[in-house]
């Protein structure tokens, strides 16, 4: 069993008097990209912002490579569903911004790190461009290649392929499993989007309910029994997720 | 003994009274208290904040340089104004030769912080608010903590910081051009002599004039671009609205609340030194 990069346990998160997380248990191995399954409200997404340090947990502990505390955040990427891109910045300002203000590096040595980012994502052509210049696909890419530059030991993914059509999810799992293998990093995807996650992720977690239901590999999810893992796939194959 | 129905009436109206004046009371004072923290926080990250210089020259640019034109132009007609009434009333008591000492102490003491102030949080407050209630909406700001960036120390330090410098610039700008605007319409329209004018101006205004004018600058400054901060980086808090509509009302009360508070801090002020 390869080590764990990031191990949760119990988290809890309500908002008033609803309860979203109710005793998260989750691993991560290292290297692996897992993709967290889950209805439209599941909690998907508050679970990662838990996780990135957006939203405070009310219970729960989270471990990465063993250790507790947020300095963890540091070795993290967030890949928002909407880029989160900076609109006045153009998209090599974009990719220049983390290093610019938490590194010491020089100006030729981010300047050198931010076109390799952008030349490995085929997007150094654009690199004076403005976000609202550049198509959805090549938006994503960015954001990515800003998170990438930083070279972080997790990327967070959340709804990649929100409102996509299912030739282009699939080609944004397949970027993700692409530059997994490329910059070597630990992927957690939160998405609904059954098929593509069977096909790129390594690991997969059903979130319902405020727990996860089922963690495992794809062929451990397709063969399940589980009757909530059943009535998600039929749900979703039925398309209401 | 049970109450008639008219005192049970009462007394539900009393306490639903006293309920709504105090929780509106408590989020005045939470909302004072979140406020003074945000500002506090904001200048505690001049420390660690990097870049500085390059986010207070896009500060000053957004400030300063878009504001000059309004500031310049209000300030001429202010001075203008001020002259022909200041000449006529002045004139009434045999004391037209005065307009100077009138236009130059009136400038120099209040107008010109509290309508430089005004005139900046119209031009550059509100865009500030509706430029970081968007960054809000749109996870910029989510995302520079993701990236262990400090949002306050990015988007905030570098625009408070810039307001200490182009609020007393700016103000004394408006000084010299409303000076300059009273003496257009008292000496060249009116004909005073423009040798009792400016003699008028040059006796009347004293270094305590200047002090006071440079701090309610300074403290008006400080003031309105940290409402106009706060009241976009909360954007998201609004109750009831929320995106667009959320943005539109940050915007609104960024401009009313700095207008409120820089009349009442220039009361305080004024209080204080005159």
């Amino acid at each position: 069993m390869i080590a764990p990069l990031l191990s949760v346990t119990g988290l809890r998160k309500q908002f008033e008097q609803h309860a979203v997380l109710c005793g998260v248990d989750l691993v991560v191995p290292r290297g692996s990209i897992v993709c967290l399954l889950g209805r439209s409200g599941a909690g998907k997404s508050v679970l990662l912002k838990c996780l990135a340090g957006l939203l405070k947990p009310d219970a729960g502990e989270i471990r990465f490579e063993g250790q507790t505390g947020k300095d963890f955040r540091k070795q993290c990427g967030y890949l928002f569903q909407a880029n989160a891109l900076f609109d006045s910045l153009t998209a090599f300002e974009n990719v220049a911004l983390p290093l610019e203000q938490t590194t010491r590096l020089r100006v030729s040595e981010i300047k050198e790190a931010v076109m390799s980012a952008l030349q490995n994502l085929g997007l150094e052509r654009f690199a004076n461009y403005f976000p609202a210049q550049l198509s959805g696909g090549m938006q994503k890419r960015l954001a990515l290649s800003r998170v990438l530059v930083t070279r972080p030991a997790m990327v967070l993914f959340d709804e990649p392929t929100a409102g996509l059509d299912p030739l282009a999810s699939n080609a944004v799992f397949s970027m993700i499993k692409e530059y997994r293998e490329q910059f070597d990093f630990t992927a957690l995807v939160v998405t609904h989007d059954v098929t593509p996650a069977l096909a790129a992720g390594d690991r997969l977690a059903l979130l319902e309910n405020g727990r996860i239901q089922f963690a495992g590999t794809p062929a451990e999810f397709v063969a399940s029994d589980d009757s909530v893992v059943r009535s998600f796939v039929n749900r979703a194959a039925n398309g209401h997720e | 003994m049970p109450l008639a129905p008219l005192e049970a009436n009462e007394d539900a109206v009393i306490t639903h009274l006293l309920r709504t004046v105090g929780r509106r009371s408590l989020a005045v004072v939470a909302g004072l208290g979140d406020f003074a923290e945000f500002v506090v926080r904001a200048f505690a990250a001049v420390g660690h904040a990097r870049q500085l210089r390059k986010g207070i020259s896009r500060a000053i640019h957004q400030q300063g340089v878009r504001c000059l034109l309004v500031i310049i132009v209000v300030s001429l007609f202010s001075g203008l104004v001020l002259g022909l009434q200041g000449y006529y009333v002045l004139a009434r008591f045999g004391s037209a030769g005065l307009l100077g000492t009138f236009v130059s102490l009136t400038l120099t003491r209040e107008l010109a912080p509290v309508l430089a102030t005004l005139m900046i949080v119209g031009q550059a407050g509100s865009a500030i608010a509706a430029e970081i209630g968007i960054y809000r909406y749109s996870e910029q700001i989510d995302a520079l903590t993701t990236m262990t960036i400090d949002p306050l120390g990015y988007l905030i330090t570098p625009r408070l910081l810039a307001a200490l410098l182009v609020f007393p610039i700016l103000t004394t700008g408006f000084v010299l051009v409303g000076t300059f605007g009273g003496y257009l319409s008292g000496c060249c329209l009116l004909g005073l002599d423009s040798g009792v004018y400016w003699s008028n101006v040059h006796s009347a205004v004293r270094f305590v004039d200047v002090r006071e004018c440079l701090l309610k600058a300074l403290v008006f400054g400080i003031i309105t671009i940290a409402i106009c901060c706060h009241s976009g980086f909360t954007a998201h808090r609004r109750t009831g609205a929320s995106g667009s509509r959320a943005v539109s009302i940050s915007t609104t009360r960024a401009v009313v609340f700095s207008s409120i508070a820089t009349l009442a801090a220039d009361y305080v002020i004024t209080s204080f030194l005159v």
